[in-house]
């Protein structure tokens, strides 16, 4: 008897142990762009490997913001990322209630042909789509950008919305359109306010992943003027140095705008909404 | 209320006929209740009615006219589902005011109805809550509540009692009677459950396998089952059913079981007037309550005594085929005891082996 609260205490340690080793894991890339992004760069080489520098500044960040691009390169990515999000959930909202609702003549070979799109790799394609974009006068563009983003990320969420919709009770639209609603009208009234969750994750998915794109970032766009920030970030590796100060710096306020997007949008990522809907 | 009429229903689901041809009048006000087993496609039938789904064939008509092409919205019927489909993100009152909202009623009279609807149901204290605050049977009640402030042509019920408890289910089986005693409204209650039809309906209509097996009262069915299948399935305990040998003669018909001679019935003629088996192989039909022990009659073994309170359900061994009687006699059974049945003649109904028509005494 006297070895269970010893072994509940062993348990429990095990359990926090694992949890904090992950955390650590997961987190230490973190601290460490903010360590480097804060030491000045005298004490960059000089001090070895320490937690942190013996003096912290801002010297980074003010040269950042003042001396480079970054602040121009910051809003072209705000610019294609809220775009992409916008116009790839609304497709997605879109053919995913009508996955998710509707059985229609070709719908698995819509679906297997929106799953074959997932399975290139993306270099494989950089090059049809550069000759595509070119006469069209997409490269070097922003628009071109936020088309290229959109019609990446549709597939996937599309299939992460049928699942939100799927997940809703098709008894409630039921009962909406027999009340008095058309099916449209059951849709933005009744579904729409109970995927709010979906629609929240699925933006989120799509702003994040829009947001630290780098590959068809740097091969369509060569101008600064169009440039998003991953590619901007690469601006700090020059031909015989690398300024890991206000490269770090450059990394830490791009995480801003995805941490605020997230803070906006985590109500609605709370799941349960739907809880009473049916039965109980 | 309107009266609502199907004629000649058919309905596929891809390759699949889910009905194969459905003929009914509803009278206006009354309570019919659909009743089968799962997938006998009384559900599909009810939202058919609601225009939840196409109709494959036939027609279907509200109130004199034809509503097939019309959307559920310009049905003018209130459903309660068997899942409740509450709207989770609105109030008790706002799922109940929502219909009224959709046509425009005004705010006051929307107020009122609501009010009203809710006194009737104990919803009152329950208006600003929201579903997921509510028990299972007070949900029940918002989704009866939904459906009753307008006044709709027809009331759908798709297995609205399911979900809830046996004490429950029964004190709401009183209330929706009541309900509907007092709007006299035209309702179709769907139900698997036959004693919910038993003690609710106008009339039952039995279907299985897609069709309609019988039209009638609760008593007909019970009393004059047409088939093996509407006697099986109506009455609880259910009605037994043994092999039996009948030799059919001008006057009357001669019933053994087993070896022993069982009945002496009247003359007995196949439906449609047909002759009845050659073989004399029949399929008897035995409703447990209307065995009863008596000094003398067929011998039988008893196998079991399931006692329910009210009386008890004896298990039987009656020539080598399980039988089931129902007793309220006290009288001690024991296992391995050795007893007399007797059944009066009319108790007593014979089903062709083949088709499970039941055979009606002739003339």
């Amino acid at each position: 008897m006297r070895s269970m609260p010893l072994r509940r205490t062993l348990g429990w340690g095990l359990h926090y142990g694992i949890l904090g080793l992950y955390l650590v894991f997961a987190l230490f890339p973190l601290f460490w762009l903010v360590k480097v992004s804060v030491t000045p760069n005298d004490l960059l080489y000089s001090e070895g490997v320490r937690l942190w520098p013996s003096r912290a500044n801002l010297e980074h960040y003010a040269s950042v913001v003042t001396h480079t691009d970054f602040p121009l390169f910051f809003r072209n990515s705000v610019v294609v990322s809220t775009a992409t999000a916008i116009f790839s959930t609304c497709c997605a909202a879109a053919g995913g209630y009508a996955f998710s609702r509707f059985s229609f003549g070709g719908k698995f070979w819509i679906v297997g042909l929106m799953l074959v799109t997932q399975m290139f790799p993306l270099v494989m394609i950089i090059a049809p789509i550069f000759r595509l974009l070119g006469p069209l006068g997409l490269t070097n563009s922003l628009t071109g950008l936020v088309i290229v983003y959109t019609a990446f990320n549709v597939p996937f969420a599309t299939f992460l919305m049928q699942s939100f919709f799927d997940a809703i009770p098709r008894e409630l639209e039921e009962a909406a359109m027999i009340d008095g609603e058309t099916r449209f009208g059951a849709l933005l009234r009744i579904i729409l306010p109970l995927t709010l969750p979906g629609l929240a994750a699925t933006l989120g998915f799509v702003f994040t992943a829009a947001w630290s794109e780098l590959l068809f970032a740097l091969m369509l766009n060569s101008s600064t003027a169009a440039s998003t920030f991953p590619v901007g970030l690469l601006s700090f590796v020059s031909k015989f140095s690398v300024d890991f100060g206000q490269m770090m710096a450059a990394g830490v306020l791009a995480l801003i705008p995805v941490c605020g997007f997230f803070f906006l949008i985590q109500r609605y990522l709370v799941q349960g909404l739907t809880a009473g809907a049916v039965k109980g | 209320m309107s009266a609502i009429e199907i004629l000649g229903v058919r309905k596929d689901f891809g390759s699949v006929p889910v009905l194969r041809g459905i003929d009914l009048a509803i009278a206006p006000g009354e309570f019919v209740v659909l009743v089968g087993p799962s997938g006998c496609g009384k559900s599909t039938l009810l939202r058919l009615i609601a225009g939840l789904e196409d109709l494959s064939a036939g027609e279907i008509r509200i109130g004199g006219r034809k509503v097939d092409d019309l959307p559920p919205k310009d049905r003018d019927l209130a459903m309660v589902f068997q899942s409740y489909a509450l709207y989770p993100h609105m109030t008790v009152r706002g799922n109940m005011s929502y219909s009224l909202k959709l046509r425009r009623t005004p705010a006051e009279k929307i107020a009122d109805t609501v009010k009203r609807a809710a006194v009737k149901l104990g919803l009152l204290g329950l208006l600003d809550r929201k579903p997921r605050a509510l028990s299972g049977g007070q949900r029940q009640r918002v989704a009866m509540g939904r459906a009753i402030v307008r006044a709709p042509k027809a009331f759908l019920f798709d297995e609205p009692l399911s979900n809830l408890d046996a004490r429950l289910r029964e004190q709401m089986r009183f209330e929706i009677r009541k309900l509907h005693r007092d709007l006299g409204a035209t309702s179709i209650y769907v139900t698997h459950d036959q004693i919910e039809a038993m003690t609710m309906a106008d009339r039952i209509v039995a279907m299985n396998e897609g069709t309609i097996q019988q039209v009638g009262t609760p008593q007909d069915l019970y009393d004059n089952p047409a088939n093996t299948f509407v006697a099986g399935f109506i009455g609880s305990p259910a009605m037994n059913f043994v092999d039996g040998m009948a030799t059919f003669g001008q006057a009357a018909t001669e019933l053994a079981i087993g070896t022993e001679r069982f009945a002496r019935l009247p003359a007995m003629r196949m439906p449609g007037s047909a002759d009845p088996p050659r073989d004399g192989r029949v399929i008897v039909g035995l409703r447990p309550e209307r065995i009863a022990i008596a000094e003398t009659g067929a011998g039988a073994i008893v196998d079991l005594v399931e006692p329910t309170g009210l009386g008890s359900v004896v298990h039987l061994d009656l020539a080598g085929q399980p039988v089931k009687l129902f007793t309220t006699d006290r009288r001690p059974l024991a296992v391995g005891e050795h007893i007399s049945l007797r059944v009066a003649a009319e108790d007593v109904l014979l089903f062709d082996r083949n088709t499970g028509l039941r055979l009606r005494a002739a003339g």
